[in-house]
C-alpha cells in the first residue's frame, strides 16, 4: 500500500511546493488568447488603413537619426522587386488589416502549453511564442520578421519578449525600427475582446520606449484567406537604384502639417509629443497656412 | 520510514520565486548580451542549411562545408585561433580538410591558412600535382583570386605580408572559378575593386548559401580598403550581385542564406537593408562631390548621421570618419 505523502517540512516549504506545482499548469487567472480574432480599426484608423502621411512623426519618441531616415524615405522604395513581398515585423504586424488566429501547441503527455502560434492574414505572417522556458538564440543567429519570442504569464496577461527582429517600421512612412530592438507584447484578453499592447525598445532610433495598443474581437466564424505574394516588375528601373530624397530636399514634408493645421515642429515628433502636456505646447507653436480648398478632417 | 533529502537553499529559493510570482524571464532579460560575450571568447558553430555551417568567434566568420568528399573552408580566421577553429571543424566532421577558399587577403580571414591547410590534404594525382608541385597531397589546397597571393607575397610598403605557408596554392584571374565538391556546385565569384582588389564571394548552389566575405558585414559600415584596391562602387556592385543571385522564400525571407564576413547569419532581406543604406550614403556623397564640396565639408555635413547609431563608430580600426573619407575618395577616383 502506498503511503500518503505528508508535508512534514515547514509551512513555507509546503507553500513553495504547491506553488511550483501550480506553475506547471495554466493558473485560473490566465486568459487563454487562443481563437479567431477580427481587428478593430477605431484606433489610429488614418495611420493604419489609408496609411500615414509623409512627414508625420508626431507622437513617436524618435531621435534625429530616425527623423532623417523618414525625411529621406521615398515611397517608391516599396515597389522595388526585393521589397514588394516584405512582411511587417511581428511588433508592427498587429496593426495591419489582418485577421488573427492564435492557437496553442500542447504536449500530449503533460498537457503543458509548449508554445502559442499566431497567424495574421497580411503576408500570412506567423509567430511562435515559446512557453517552455527556452533561452533566446545567440547574437549571431538569424533575425526574422517574426523574431524569436518567449512568453510568460503576468497575472492574466501573456507577456511576450521578442528579440532577433529584422529592421522594420515604427511608422509606415519611413520611420524605422532597428534590428537591435526588443519588443515586449502584452496579450490581454477580456472575454470576447483582445487587446495587444506592444512596447518597442530600440537603442538605435528611439529615445524612450514606444507603446501602442491594437484591439481585436473574438470572431469564431472568421475566414482566413491565403496571402500569396508574387514579385513583379512594376517599373523598368536599372538594378541597384535605391530611391531616396537627399537631405533637405524632400519637397513633401510640409504637406502634412499644412493639411491638418498642425505646427511643423509637432509633426517632427520626439518623446515630448507623446505626452498630454504637449497639448499646451501645441497652442504656442506657429502653424503653416492651410492649403486652398479647405481643411482636411483631422 | 521515508527518508527525505534536505532541499537545497537554491531549490527553496526557486520555489519561493514561483510562489511570489516573479517571472523567470527577468533572469534572462539580456540574453543576446550574454551570448555576445561568449561568442567573443570562443569559436561557435551554427548550422546554416544543407551542408554548410558557420563558425563565429575566430576573427572573420568562417564557412564550413562538409560531406563525403571531406571538408571545405571559406576563410580560416585569425592565426591565434587556429587550434580552436580546427577543434570546431572536427566536431562537425572527421573527414580530411581538402580545400580552403580565401574571400580576401585580410589576416582575420587568412591568418589560420598555414596551420589549417597543414592539417588537411588535397587529393593529388592527374594534373593536380603538376599544377602545384609535389606537395599537393600534403596539405589542403588554398584557393583565392590572384591579387590575394600578390598581396601576401609582395606586400605594399607599410603593409604586412604573410608566411609562405599561408599563401594560396591555386589562384584564378577570371570573373569566376567553379568547383564541384561534396555533391554540389560551388562558384567562386570575383567582385572587382570592392572591399579590396582580391575579393571572392562563394556560392554553394545546392545548399543555397552565399559566403560573402567582407563585402557584406552586419556590425558596421563596409570597410573599403583603398590601399589594397578597394572602392565603394565595388562594394555596392557586390551587394547587388548577392541580391541578384539570392532567391528568397515567402515574405522575402529565408531561401538563400548569406554568411557575412562579420556579424550574424542573414538572408537576402538583410542584404537589401544594407545595400539600401550603403547606396543612399554613396548617393549623398556623390551629390556633394558633384557640388564641389571638399572632404572636410562632406564630413561636416555628416552624410551618415541617420545610420550612425546602428553602424557608426568613433573608436577602433574603422571609424565613421574613415568610412566617409573612403566613400569620398572612391568617388573622386
Amino acid at each position: 500500500m502506498r503511503k500518503p505523502i505528508r508535508c512534514t517540512h515547514t509551512a513555507a516549504l509546503c507553500a513553495s511546493l504547491i506553488g511550483a506545482g501550480l506553475a506547471c499548469f495554466p493558473a485560473w487567472a490566465q486568459e487563454d488568447p487562443s481563437g479567431s480574432w477580427s481587428p478593430r480599426f477605431h484606433e489610429d484608423w488614418l495611420e493604419r488603413i489609408p496609411g500615414p502621411e509623409i512627414g508625420d512623426y508626431a507622437g513617436l519618441p524618435i531621435n534625429d537619426a530616425a527623423r532623417l531616415r523618414g525625411d529621406s524615405w521615398d515611397a517608391t522604395l516599396i515597389e522595388l522587386p526585393e521589397n514588394q513581398c516584405r512582411a511587417h515585423g511581428s511588433d508592427y504586424g498587429w496593426r495591419g488589416p489582418s485577421n488573427l488566429r492564435i492557437w496553442p501547441e500542447v504536449d500530449r503527455a503533460t498537457q503543458r502549453v509548449i508554445a502559442y502560434h499566431t497567424h495574421l492574414s497580411a503576408y500570412g505572417a506567423e509567430q511562435t511564442i515559446w512557453m517552455d522556458g527556452r533561452a533566446h538564440p545567440p547574437e549571431y543567429a538569424r533575425h526574422t520578421w517574426a523574431g524569436f519570442s518567449t512568453g510568460e504569464w503576468d497575472g492574466d496577461s501573456l507577456v511576450v519578449t521578442t528579440t532577433h527582429l529584422k529592421e522594420n517600421w515604427i511608422r509606415r512612412n519611413g520611420i524605422p525600427r532597428s534590428d537591435l530592438a526588443t519588443a515586449r507584447v502584452h496579450l490581454m484578453r477580456h472575454g470576447n475582446y483582445l487587446t495587444v499592447a506592444v512596447l518597442v525598445y530600440d537603442p538605435v532610433y528611439l529615445t524612450e520606449p514606444f507603446m501602442r495598443t491594437t484591439d481585436f474581437v473574438f470572431d469564431p466564424q472568421q475566414q482566413m484567406a491565403p496571402w500569396p505574394c508574387e514579385v513583379v516588375d512594376e517599373v523598368d528601373r536599372a538594378p541597384g537604384i535605391v530611391p531616396s530624397h537627399l537631405p533637405g530636399q524632400n519637397p513633401f514634408l510640409e504637406e502634412y502639417p499644412a493639411k491638418y493645421g498642425i505646427p511643423p515642429a509637432a509633426a517632427r515628433g520626439g518623446a515630448p509629443t507623446m505626452y498630454p502636456e504637449y497639448m499646451l505646447e501645441l497652442k504656442r507653436l506657429p502653424r503653416l497656412p492651410r492649403p486652398a480648398g479647405g481643411a482636411a478632417q483631422p | 520510514m521515508i527518508e527525505r533529502s534536505r532541499p537545497s537553499t537554491a531549490l527553496l529559493a526557486a520555489a519561493a520565486l514561483f510562489v511570489l510570482g516573479i517571472p523567470a524571464g527577468i533572469a534572462r532579460a539580456q540574453p543576446a548580451t550574454a551570448a555576445a560575450d561568449l561568442a567573443r571568447s570562443e569559436v561557435h558553430a551554427l548550422a546554416v542549411q544543407g551542408s554548410v555551417y558557420m563558425l563565429v568567434g575566430a576573427g572573420g566568420n568562417i564557412t564550413v562545408q562538409i560531406g563525403d568528399d571531406g571538408v571545405l573552408l571559406v576563410d580560416t580566421g585569425l592565426a591565434r585561433m587556429s587550434g580552436q577553429v580546427l577543434a570546431a571543424v572536427r566536431k562537425l566532421s572527421q573527414r580530411p580538410i581538402r580545400y580552403i577558399i580565401n574571400t580576401h587577403v585580410d589576416a582575420d580571414h587568412t591568418g589560420g591558412n598555414e596551420v589549417i591547410a597543414q592539417a588537411g590534404s588535397t587529393i593529388a594525382g592527374g594534373n593536380v600535382v603538376g599544377n602545384i608541385g609535389a606537395s599537393a597531397g600534403s596539405q589542403a589546397a588554398i584557393l583565392a583570386f590572384q591579387a590575394v597571393l600578390d598581396r601576401m607575397a609582395s606586400p605594399s610598403a607599410g603593409q604586412a605580408g604573410a608566411p609562405q605557408g599561408a599563401w594560396p596554392t591555386e589562384t584564378y584571374t577570371t570573373a569566376e572559378r567553379k568547383l564541384f565538391f561534396n555533391g554540389e556546385g560551388i562558384q567562386m565569384l570575383h567582385i572587382p575593386a570592392a572591399h579590396t582588389d582580391g575579393d571572392t564571394m562563394v556560392f554553394f548552389r545546392r545548399s543555397d548559401v552565399i559566403s560573402a566575405g567582407d563585402i557584406f558585414v552586419t556590425n558596421g559600415y563596409p570597410i573599403v580598403d583603398l590601399a589594397r584596391g578597394g572602392n565603394i562602387q565595388g562594394v555596392i556592385a557586390g551587394l547587388n550581385r548577392i541580391i541578384e543571385l539570392a532567391i528568397p522564400a515567402d515574405e522575402q525571407e529565408d531561401g538563400t542564406l548569406i554568411i557575412p564576413g562579420h556579424g550574424r547569419l542573414c538572408d537576402v532581406a538583410d542584404v537589401v537593408f544594407y545595400q539600401e543604406m550603403v547606396t543612399i550614403i554613396r548617393d549623398r556623397v556623390a551629390d556633394m562631390v558633384k557640388r564641389g564640396m571638399t572632404l572636410d565639408q562632406v564630413e561636416a555635413a555628416r552624410p551618415t548621421r541617420d545610420y550612425d547609431p546602428r553602424y557608426g563608430s568613433t573608436t577602433g580600426f574603422w571609424t565613421t570618419e574613415k568610412f566617409v573619407a573612403a566613400v569620398y575618395q572612391s568617388l573622386k577616383r
